[in-house]
């Protein structure tokens, strides 16, 4: 049976423990470095990462993207949204098509 | 114009457009994957974006709600009242294949009291807002990891794609000139080769007619 995490500053996820996901709060980023890693040993099929923390540890969520798990998702924290998440599907078709077609009009 | 470093013989001719024709056939058949590689990774990332814009559109909404939450209310409180979820989201994982690509399917399962009651506190304690978040939250946990599915289904189909294209361009633009220019050259190797043999024999011909001649008027 998979698990789904978040890890993120205390503020932003302390919600999402009331719907049922294994919250790990992260003050810095080493610490989320860590908690990420070790989430990734355990079974956990999706962790989720605050936009705010996964900007600081880009390198380490990179190394997960081409693994079929876990599936690491930047969404937005308590201080808004950075676009990271976005940049990364923008990033992604970057990378497959050669050029960027889903955002151009924007 | 490139050739390989080969004997110009019948054999190695033979052996280069055998090549040349697997070469060929995978080629077409990369090209294939391709194409259909890039026909689901479009579909899927457009999902990807939506979803990840309503996705992104509730959690604002829910952190604004939280936020007023935690000003009406003290944390302890606050932290008491989330402290023992009532449900729990369990993840069963299976696989997809996409074109010889593995993507996840994520299959949630929540466990904990069906009556659809999610808030794991009394309504006594605890500020409306809190309410309205944690109901937004639970409405949005089913996006939340659909988009997990989609999200990380794109990277890997992304992935695939860029080896993918490698492929075929080395076949389209290196190997396949390659093998095509060698066996012009062996061909032409060959062929010269003919030539010379048949000019020789000609000449030793007319020397040997000569000889006869000779011999006949003395």
């Amino acid at each position: 049976m998979y698990k789904v995490g978040i890890i993120g500053d205390k503020d932003s996820i302390l919600g999402f423990k009331a719907v049922g996901l294994q919250v790990f709060p992260a003050g810095s980023a080493p610490e989320a470095e860590k908690l990420l890693e070790r989430l990734a040993e355990e079974n956990y099929a999706v962790i989720y990462i605050t936009e705010q923390i996964a900007k600081d540890i880009a390198p380490a969520v990179e190394n997960y993207n081409n693994r079929r798990f876990p599936a690491i998702i930047p969404i937005p924290g308590n201080q808004g949204s950075l676009g990271l998440g976005m940049q990364n599907v923008k990033k992604a078709v970057e990378r497959a098509v050669g050029a960027d077609i889903l955002f151009r009009d924007e | 114009m490139a050739i390989m470093r080969v004997n110009p013989t019948r054999m190695e001719l033979t052996r280069l457009k055998k090549r040349l024709r697997v070469a060929r056939r995978g080629h077409k058949l990369l090209k294939d994957k391709r194409d259909e590689l890039m026909k689901k990774f479009l579909e899927m990332v457009r999902e990807n974006k939506e979803l990840r814009e309503k996705v992104e559109d509730m959690l604002i909404r829910v952190h604004t709600d939280f936020l007023i939450a935690r000003a009406v209310m003290s944390s302890e409180i606050l932290e008491g009242a989330l402290m023992f979820p009532k449900q729990r989201v369990e993840l069963e994982v299976s696989t997809a294949n996409i074109m010889s690509v593995d993507v996840p399917v994520l299959d949630f399962k929540t466990s904990g009291t069906d009556d659809g009651e999610i808030y794991p506190y009394g309504f006594a304690a605890t500020s409306g807002e809190l309410d309205g978040a944690v109901g937004t939250l639970a409405k949005v946990l089913p996006f939340m990891l659909r988009l997990a599915q989609v999200e990380k289904s794109a990277q890997l189909l992304a992935e695939e794609i860029e080896k993918t294209r490698r492929r075929v361009n080395a076949l389209e633009y290196v190997l396949i000139p390659q093998l095509t220019d060698t066996i012009k050259y062996i061909t032409m190797k060959l062929d010269e080769n003919e030539r010379g043999n048949l000019t020789r024999l000609m000449k030793v011909k007319d020397m040997m007619l000569e000889q006869a001649h000779k011999a006949m008027n003395r």
